[in-house]
């Protein structure tokens, strides 16, 4: 028995009396200061700095910087011993850091001439960084860095049941001021001017609406938890606790069928895009969340069916039938289907990595024959084919005109198949689905066909795939083979990913953000695939299961951390545990 | 009963399925090659041509394929971000022939030059090693022990920050390799059409690659390299750090990688963030058809795959009366990627992969 568990008040423990770590504080302060200059070279922060967050106070390349500087802070004072001063120093200690970094960048900038092969070095930036004045202004990051990482490290002191509210205050703040002029517009038409007004600007939100959405925010969670909001919904039995999800579903459910009639044009046209991609994730949903076959070439059966309506219904050149676009769809899945088929019967033998390199092979091979001389009396070559039928053929001056009839359709078609693979998943099929993704020598072992059982799998989702690229040839009337290509994959595949395997609400978030943010924000879609690459690596690192996971995937990866060290939750003094 | 008799049918069916398969791509290559030889169109200058460039192109994909196979053997794990470390050594070497450009030595005599191109390939192994190994820390050290996709898919990521990492600091424009005059002067030999770039590139492979073997062959390192892949515990209980094995691995794939950047560069002249993406998927084809795993299998396969993508499109379908076939060279690549893995998984050399789930 050591001194210290025979004296437990002695002090040995006590914070303050060893010696505060401060290689850990040091390399957290480098590290961040490596991040920060990165987000300022790699453009983020100048080219983000467009857009106002707080109208006139902060834009959200600012944001960024400061949030860099203060996760630096916040990491720091948490590798710090325990104690006021200590959090508090560690955290400036690890900002200041990275203020110098960013102080460097402006030095260096200054004396060489780093533009000439970096593009965002640019004096903009400069000026961003030390508030328009140049080389004098170059000890501005420094002291930014070890302000803003105190109080980030300062955020420690908070007690345990105020920082989740704050930290959900300060993301509120940065959602509604990203989304403020989309939900300005619908507030103007309805009459709400004057609300409308006070709380957003054109472009982000005002001072006022700023410190409402915070107040608001972080006053609710604070009032949720003394009132043990939680506590009380989780004691109810499983009945009645569905019975109270009715209204917001509902209400959900609402939103989604007026959402188009109350927005413009252009955001139409982006929210059926967001649909036409759940509607394709839930069909990768089925390969990959389901099967657990990574197909990368989803693109390829996407063009089978665009391909296959354009050639059934087009007016123009390459028209074949001239058929209705309703006639056309069942060949495009059909056709899709049968792609599926041909494809996967080779190759679905081999093992999970080597089929994500084939089927990407296979769309760079359908993307480059759409393209060719081979092909280009029958598909057109580069010039594609034109004239496709909208679906539902409306006078200009209807409400179902234009991309709105798209989005119902793909919303109609998507909760279909949310349909299919919700009832599947449990059948016979589903459960050998899951197996196989599991193991599948254990699978074949207890009787499944793999071939058989993944060839389904694979040809459902080439159907739902095909679906998609009818859906798309109707809503953008043409086809050329410049859409057909391989992102169109890589964003189905990163929506299933992102947003959870094997879930259906982790499919419809994920196409939220990963295909209405940056089709909503210019400077998000030039960024576009570094975030994707970052949230990979980020989702596969931290939480494998996707933001909304179904809850067998969740249990699945979870079963040690959950058998494991039980006692240390229970010990856990944070309340809101039920909440996060 | 009945689903015995199902499993029958689709059993048939495959079989079926992938007999066609063959004869189909065998009749293809036999009759397109027939027809094309008999039309008399190409002389045997052209082919001598073809052969030459697709040489120069398989020993590029043959460096690049080193690093697949040599971190498949260790990790059992497709790099997918390996394309972009082979991008970030050309972009590496750019930056280098402007600076060397800039002071007028590049193009002061043939022998500046070639230190000049020394000079390029060194900084680019350099930069290419640095981007490799911190890919490593961040984004597959910690899913070591994970399921198979998860690394994979962070590896997908990491080629996405990669390539758009770049775009962010250097732009999506192309960037035109400053111009080497002598490079692209033919070596006078007789009979051979070969530029000096090509000469370049096929000796510098070559080189590279031989260093190579010798540093997986002889060295203690090599050594411990093969043994973690061999066998990762048994390795550790013999004192071989494992993950300094893993980095070395990483860092040499990826400074073969760099090297091969600046070659495939200097043949085609220009570079841009997207530029690694298509030669990776290829190089991990050439790394497939030697046999994964094996480091002759990757040369050998490199250079079998340059030379069906320059040969291939003419000899194979121009007979056919393929219009522009050549613009259908990578569809015979990737072609040749699937009829790999479907008939020979084991590649021409190599481990047998199908059933394996080490």
């Amino acid at each position: 028995m050591t001194v210290a568990e025979a004296f437990p008040a002695a002090g040995y423990e006590a914070p303050g009396y060893e010696r505060q770590d401060w290689r850990e504080v040091v390399r957290v302060g480098v590290m961040g200061g490596i991040v920060a200059v990165y987000l300022c070279l790699v453009g983020i922060v100048p080219v983000f700095d467009a857009r106002p967050l707080i109208s006139g106070v902060i834009s959200l390349g600012e944001a960024a910087l400061i949030g860099s500087l203060g996760v630096t802070g916040a990491v720091a004072a948490r590798h710090a011993q325990t104690g006021p001063r200590n959090v508090v120093t560690a955290g400036a200690v690890a900002g200041l850091l990275a203020g110098i970094a960013l102080s460097l960048l402006v030095i260096v900038g200054q004396l060489v001439n780093l533009r000439g092969f970096m593009l965002n070095a640019s004096p903009q930036l400069y000026s961003l960084l030390t508030f328009g004045m140049g080389m004098a202004g170059a000890w501005i990051p420094v002291v930014a860095g070890a302000l803003v990482g105190g109080f980030a490290g300062a955020f420690w002191l908070v007690p345990v049941r105020y920082r989740s509210p704050i930290v959900r205050g300060f993301l509120s703040i940065l959602v509604l001021g990203l989304f403020a002029g989309l939900l300005r517009t619908p507030m103007l038409a309805a009459g709400l001017g004057q609300l409308a007004r006070f709380l957003f600007a054109p472009e982000g939100l005002t001072v006022a609406g700023a410190v409402l959405t915070f107040v608001a925010v972080v006053g609710g969670r604070v009032v949720r938890q003394r009132l043990g909001v939680q506590g009380r919904l989780d004691a109810l039995p499983e009945a009645q606790r569905r019975r109270l999800h009715v209204p917001f579903v509902a209400l959900l459910l609402g939103i989604v069928v007026v959402l188009p009639l109350l927005l413009g044009p252009f955001f139409a046209q982006v929210i059926a895009l967001v649909a036409l991609y759940v509607l394709m994730g839930l069909g990768l949903n089925i390969t990959l969340g389901l099967a657990g076959l990574l197909d990368l070439g989803f693109v390829a059966f996407f063009a089978v069916g665009a391909y296959t309506v354009g050639l059934l219904t087009s007016t123009a050149e390459f028209g074949l039938f001239d058929l209705p676009f309703w006639a056309a769809v069942p060949f495009a899945i059909l056709f899709a289907m049968a792609f599926g088929a041909i494809l996967g019967l080779p190759i679905l033998g081999i093992r999970g990595d080597y089929l994500a390199i084939a089927t990407l092979g296979f769309g760079e091979i359908i993307r480059i024959l759409a393209g060719s001389d081979l092909l280009k009396g029958v598909l057109g070559g580069p010039r594609g084919i034109i004239n496709i039928p909208k679906p539902i053929d409306v006078p200009s001056t209807n409400f179902l005109a234009g991309p709105v009839q798209i989005y119902y359709i793909a919303i109609v078609f998507a909760a279909l198949i949310a349909f299919v693979a919700w009832r599947l998943r449990g059948s016979r099929l589903g459960r050998a689905w899951l197996a196989i993704r599991e193991d599948e020598d254990v699978a074949e072992a207890i009787g499944i066909n793999l071939i058989q059982t993944k060839l389904l799998a694979y040809m459902l989702g080439a159907a739902f795939a095909g679906l998609g690229g009818a859906v798309f040839a109707g809503l953008v009337g043409s086809i050329f083979p410049s859409s057909i290509n391989l992102f169109v994959s890589i964003n189905v595949a990163a929506i299933v990913i992102v947003g959870g395997m094997g879930s259906i609400p982790g499919v419809i978030l994920g196409a939220l953000f990963l295909i209405g943010i940056p089709e909503l924000f210019r400077e998000f879609s030039d960024y576009r695939f570094l975030f994707y690459g970052i949230a990979l690596i980020a989702m596969m690192r931290f939480r494998p299961e996707g933001i909304l996971p179904s809850r067998i995937v969740r249990r699945e990866l979870h079963v040690a951390e959950n058998a494991g060290p039980a006692t240390v939750e229970a010990d856990d003094p944070t309340p809101d545990r039920g909440t996060t | 009963m009945n689903a015995r008799m199902l499993e029958r049918i689709t059993e048939f069916a495959i079989w079926t399925f992938l007999w066609t398969f063959r004869i189909v791509i065998v009749l293809v290559v036999v009759v397109g090659s027939f027809l094309t030889l008999a039309s008399g169109k190409y002389d045997i200058d052209t082919w001598i041509r073809l052969a030459v460039t697709g040489a120069a192109l398989g020993s590029v994909y043959a460096l690049v394929a080193l690093g697949y196979t040599m971190v498949y053997g260790i990790l059992r794990m497709i790099n997918f971000a390996h394309g972009e470390v082979f991008m970030g050594g050309a972009f590496a070497g750019y930056f280098t022939a402007i600076a060397l450009d800039g002071a007028g030595f590049l193009n002061y005599s043939p022998v500046t030059a070639l230190i000049s191109v020394v000079l390029m390939i060194v900084v680019a192994m350099i930069i290419s090693t640095l981007l490799a190994v911190i890919v490593e820390r961040i984004a597959y050290r910690p899913l070591r022990n994970a399921p198979r996709l998860v690394p994979l898919i962070a590896a997908i990521g990491a080629s996405f920050f990669l390539q758009y990492t770049f775009r962010g600091f250097f732009g999506p424009g192309v960037y035109a390799y400053p111009g080497v005059t002598f490079l692209s002067e033919l070596v006078p030999i007789p009979l051979l059409q070969i530029r000096w770039v090509e000469l370049l590139v096929i000796v510098s492979a070559i080189v590279m690659m031989t260093v190579l073997y010798l540093f997986v062959m002889r060295t203690r390192i090599g050594t411990a390299i093969r043994a973690v892949s061999e066998d990762k515990s048994t390795a550790a209980l013999m004192g071989i750090d494992v993950n300094r094995s893993i980095v070395m691995t990483f860092a040499v794939g990826a400074a073969m990688a760099g090297a091969a950047g600046v070659l495939y560069a200097l043949m085609f002249r220009q570079v841009t963030f997207f530029f690694g993406f298509i030669p990776g998927i290829k190089a991990f084809t050439a790394a497939v058809l030697g046999g994964i795993g094996n480091v002759p299998g990757a040369m050998l396969g490199g250079l079998f795959l340059g030379e069906i993508e320059s040969i291939g499109p003419i000899l194979f379908l121009d007979g056919l009366g393929v219009p522009s076939a050549n613009q259908l060279k990578d569809v015979i690549a990737f072609t040749l990627l699937v009829l790999v893995l479907v008939f020979r998984p084991s590649g021409i050399l190599g481990e047998r992969v199908t059933k394996d789930r080490a």
